[in-house]
């Protein structure tokens, strides 16, 4: 049970390669707005066509440019929840549901509609329309119409745009909760880093058409080896680097050198750091200590953010701590350090 | 009083109305899909009958359907009779200038209509037809309702390419619109003005009961749980 893509398709702006194998798992489709998230999805379902390359789901070819097979969207099996729920305002959540039951006696479909609807948290919405239910019950009735289907795969794109902060955290872990419960693969459509974090197994990284990186979430997120995967992570300093010997590595943006705790096999292009693992330091000691210039402080919701600088007209650092942090600490000591370990060194973009 | 206008206009209306909703659903659904240039040249031939002066079209009309034109020759091969002057020639007539209204209404609604509930539908498995009929249509029900009000009125006034296919033959090919004229020419205004509200009724009864079947699908677009 797998999903396994190799697709090229040239469009207007860019040309999207795709390479991805997922198994019985979550996969979040990390990408910016316009990096092709979505048009994947859509080879996957059928809606758009790939110029070459094949699709095989659970060892079944939807589309293979060299065998000239192109199942039609309705034969593919793959449950898609759009970004608007896509459900037909003319009929009631219950008639969404009995309208894709096939082959099955009045009986049965009335058990399998009563079935998902409770699964759902919709039992007493079924004779509602589309219309007369807020965005999250609009996606949980288009997502029970999509379960009723068996699909082979569950691909979702960005289902939680359309609410706002209370309800998308409530979607979400409804949503957990089913995909958990699904045997086939689930892909996972969005741009949002911590969604995809909490919600995917594993990650792929998309970036001007291309897979950037993809791996299990972990690891993505420790090692994200491109500069586009560190960004999408959430990394707020990146830097052009390159390596002068030894461990040490030029930060140029920065305007130091700093010491790594070990190298990767290809040449260091950039390095990165994230906003909460950069410390400050009372002495000097410890590798990559630097004397900072402070330029600004800034108190976010839950935390304290100040832009350091390094070496003169450098870009600053962002450095970021807890409220407790900040009251631990009590007045700024004079360095920070950039622990070693704590180092993203990208060989790519 | 001679009622066979009235029931030759009904007859006709109703008749070009039917045609029209069919003819014109197919064309609009599938010039939604033709490309820039072709839709453009497409449209532009089956809008022309609105453009044109109605006798014009008639003169088109009788070229085509005449003894030596290819409709007219097609159709006494096929049914052994003649086109010009029979009792459908109104009807034939009737459905060219009112199908290009219900079809460019149509043609907008398909244009304007949201593309993921087509998608959504094929990903779940549904047949093109069921998308048609019980997605695409349903949710276009206010512009089909238009249309068809549209395509009647029209067939229903219908005057000049009719008296140019089919002439003024009393209880064959005379409707509501030509006794109006003929009466008015003969000098007998008495009887034109029963025509007129004849005419009139039947256009308001029409109007009614269109928008009345128009305004259910309203309801449900407000959102206010009942």
């Amino acid at each position: 049970m797998a999903l396994d893509i190799d697709i090229i398709k040239r469009l207007p702006g860019f040309t999207l390669r795709v390479r991805l194998k997922a198994g019985d798992e979550i996969v979040g489709l990390l990408g910016a707005s316009g990096s092709g998230k979505s048009m994947t999805l859509r080879c996957i379902a059928g809606i758009e066509t790939p110029d070459e390359g094949v699709i095989i789901l659970n060892g079944r070819p939807l589309f293979d440019s060299e065998r000239k097979i192109n199942l039609p969207p309705r034969r593919r099996k793959t449950g898609y929840l759009f970004q608007s729920a896509a459900l037909f305002p003319n009929m009631t959540v219950e008639q969404n549901i009995l309208c894709v039951l096939k082959g099955k006696t009045r009986e049965e479909k009335r058990r399998a509609v009563e079935g998902v609807l409770s699964r759902m948290g919709l039992e007493n919405l079924g004779k509602r329309y589309p219309s007369e239910l807020s965005g999250g019950q609009k996606q949980r009735a288009a997502l029970a119409r999509i379960l009723v289907t068996q699909p082979d795969i569950i691909m979702l794109d960005e289902p939680f745009s359309a609410l706002d902060t209370y309800l998308r955290w409530q979607l979400e872990q409804e949503l957990a909760a089913v995909l958990r419960d699904f045997t086939g693969t689930s892909l996972f459509v969005s741009h949002n880093r911590d969604e995809v974090y909490r919600l995917c197994d594993s990650i792929a990284v998309l970036s001007g058409g291309q897979i950037a990186a993809s791996g299990d979430k972990w690891e993505i997120f420790n090692n994200p080896q491109s500069h586009s995967a560190c960004l999408l992570t959430g990394c707020k300093n990146i830097t052009p680097a390159r390596q002068t010997g030894g461990l040490s590595i030029a930060a140029t943006d920065w305007g130091v050198t700093l010491q790594a705790a070990a190298l990767p096999p290809e040449p260091v292009r950039y390095a990165g750091i994230r906003a909460h693992d950069i410390a400050f330091a009372d002495s000097p000691a410890l590798p990559n200590t630097f004397p900072y210039e402070l330029v600004e402080e800034m108190r976010d919701t839950f935390s304290y953010i100040f832009m350091v600088r390094l070496s003169p007209n450098a870009r600053p650092l962002r450095l970021e701590m807890s409220r407790e942090q900040y009251r631990a600490l009590g007045r700024l000591p004079p360095y920070v350090q950039l622990p070693p370990e704590k180092l993203l060194l990208l060989t790519r973009d | 009083m001679d009622y066979s206008p009235l029931w030759i206009s009904l007859r006709t209306a109703c008749v070009a109305t039917v045609f029209s909703v069919a003819l014109g659903l197919v064309a609009a659904y599938y010039a939604v899909r033709l490309g820039r240039v072709l839709k453009g040249l497409v449209d532009g031939i089956l809008t022309l009958p609105i453009i044109l002066p109605p006798t014009v079209c008639g003169y088109f009309l009788l070229l085509f359907f005449g003894v030596s034109g290819p409709g007219g020759r097609l159709f006494e091969a096929l049914f052994h009779e003649r086109v010009v002057f029979s009792w459908y020639a109104p009807i034939i007539s009737a459905t060219v200038v009112a199908f290009p209204l219900f079809y460019r209404t149509m043609r907008g609604a398909f244009e304007e209509f949201d593309r993921t509930l087509i998608h959504s539908g094929q990903t779940l498995g549904l047949s093109g037809a069921f998308i048609f009929w019980r997605v695409i249509l349903p949710n276009c029900r206010p512009s089909l309702v238009a249309g068809t009000v549209l395509a009647f009125a029209r067939a229903l006034g219908e005057f000049g390419a009719t008296i140019m296919l089919a002439g003024n033959i009393p209880g064959k090919t005379t409707t509501i619109s030509i006794a109006v004229y003929s009466a008015m020419a003969a000098g007998q205004t008495e009887l034109a003005k029963k025509w007129v509200l004849i005419d009139l009724a039947i256009s308001f009864a029409a109007m009614l009961i269109m928008n009345f079947a128009g305004g259910g699908a309203r309801r449900r677009d407000t959102g206010v749980a009942r």
